[in-house]
């Protein structure tokens, strides 16, 4: 797999989300990705970026555009030290939330993309990575 | 910096004003500050007519090169009024602080012809700099503080302005929703809805998200907190412009808009909103 550029942005308040939202935009829009395919990876670069925000304390996205092959991708990378999600498995049921949201930005996210990882122990920060493949 | 000679070059700048401030003027307008397009050119002389008397004023009082003393209020005070009103008109940084650097080529010149004794001349030359250099940077810190003020005001109008709430019919309200709904965007709209719900006793409310380029757990969130406090208020809500793209990414995202009319366009809306209110709309019968 080939990474043929790459972006970091940081992410530290809310205003760096709509600069995230923004930014994963104009590269889905480059890369020729459909408007369906845009907007669903927005909209989970928008969870993300908020739970980096809101609970990780901040953070860092990557972007990397891939090549593998015949296939071009988008992969983003959610970085924060945060304290760190317990129990992933529960932290990605629809419904269940530690704050005041709706509870369905995690697995939610994991429904609009093709892959995604998620890594954390607690204290350490949560890493999450989506890709979308045209 | 109180050296025995302090203040010597302030004397020498007096003796000789007229011709110094000719000369600070070629030298603004030779470099960049002379702006033709934003400035008309008796009121750079008016300026800086004023500021080289209030500075020749404040040296005058015996004060070292320490701007912030009291000496140099009425010169930080005019300074910072040029350099705001400098930012406003749209001035560069650059060009802001050049009004006061500027100053150092013709007092050099000046003292130079002036001052024989190479010591005296050296300090003088060197308690200038200093003093110019600090006030070029107050200038440009003034300017950065005025810009920073710019856009928050800017930020505070985009609140205001982009959320209108219009009257479609006796009782039918349209708030068309256009751009992000950061929370603190959301807190606005769902104010002035309320509040235009109750002053034009609307029945019913159509949100309209056709500009709203993405919709995520949490737009979604404040979505429905908005249309559950229209409905304690007695007024039934209308979501429209769901377009095919935010359609599909809702039902993966697992989002719903549950229990509230959703529309794919406005007039869809308007027509479900004038069949909630018994108003029927047909077809005029032509009279030829």
């Amino acid at each position: 797999m080939n990474v043929k550029r790459t972006e970091e942005l940081v992410l530290a308040q809310s205003e760096d989300i709509v600069r995230a939202r923004q930014t994963v935009r104009a590269w889905m829009i480059r890369e020729g990705f459909s408007l369906v395919d845009q907007t669903k990876m927005v909209t989970a670069a928008s969870e993300l970026a908020r739970n980096a925000v809101d609970y990780g304390g901040g953070g860092v996205v990557l972007l990397e555009q891939l090549l593998e092959g015949a296939r071009a991708g988008l992969r983003i990378t959610f970085t924060d030290r945060g304290p760190g999600i317990p129990d992933l498995e529960l932290a990605q049921t629809d419904g269940y939330s530690t704050g005041t949201g709706l509870g369905m930005g995690l697995g939610g996210s994991r429904r609009l993309v093709n892959e995604f990882t998620i890594a954390s122990s607690p204290g350490q920060g949560t890493v999450v990575t989506i890709t979308r493949w045209r | 910096m109180t050296t025995p000679s302090a203040g010597k070059w302030a004397k020498v700048l007096a003796e000789d004003k007229d011709a110094f401030l000719e000369h600070w003027l070629r030298e603004q307008k030779a470099v960049i500050s002379a702006r033709p397009d934003l400035m008309v050119d008796s009121e750079l002389r008016r300026e800086s007519a004023e500021f080289l008397d209030l500075l020749l004023a404040a040296a005058d009082e015996g004060a070292a090169a320490d701007i912030s003393a009291e000496p140099w209020a009425p010169s930080r005070e005019y300074l910072a009024g040029i350099s705001r009103s400098r930012a406003v008109q749209g001035f560069t940084p650059t060009e802001t602080a050049t009004f006061v650097f500027s100053l150092k080529q013709p007092a050099f010149a000046l003292l130079q012809a002036k001052l024989k004794d190479e010591a005296v001349l050296l300090s003088e030359v060197w308690t200038f700099n200093v003093l110019v250099d600090k006030l070029g940077l107050y200038t440009t810190e003034i300017f950065l503080t005025s810009r920073e003020d710019i856009i928050r005001r800017q930020q505070a109008e985009m609140l205001e302005l982009s959320t209108p709430v219009v009257q479609l019919w006796e009782g039918i309200l349209a708030l068309p929703l256009i751009g992000t709904l950061d929370s603190e965007r959301t807190q606005v709209i769902m104010e002035i809805l309320l509040q235009s719900i109750v002053d034009r006793s609307s029945g019913v409310a159509i949100i309209d998200i056709t500009g709203v380029p993405a919709v995520d757990t949490m737009v979604a969130q404040n979505l429905m907190k908005t249309v559950a406090a229209a409905r304690l208020m007695g007024a039934q809500c209308i979501i429209s412009g769901i377009r095919p793209q935010i359609a599909q990414t809702m039902v993966h995202l697992g989002v719903s808009f549950e229990g509230v009319v959703t529309t794919a366009s406005l007039a869809d809306a308007l027509a479900h909103a004038f069949r909630l209110s018994n108003l029927h709309v047909s077809q005029a019968q032509s009279r030829s």
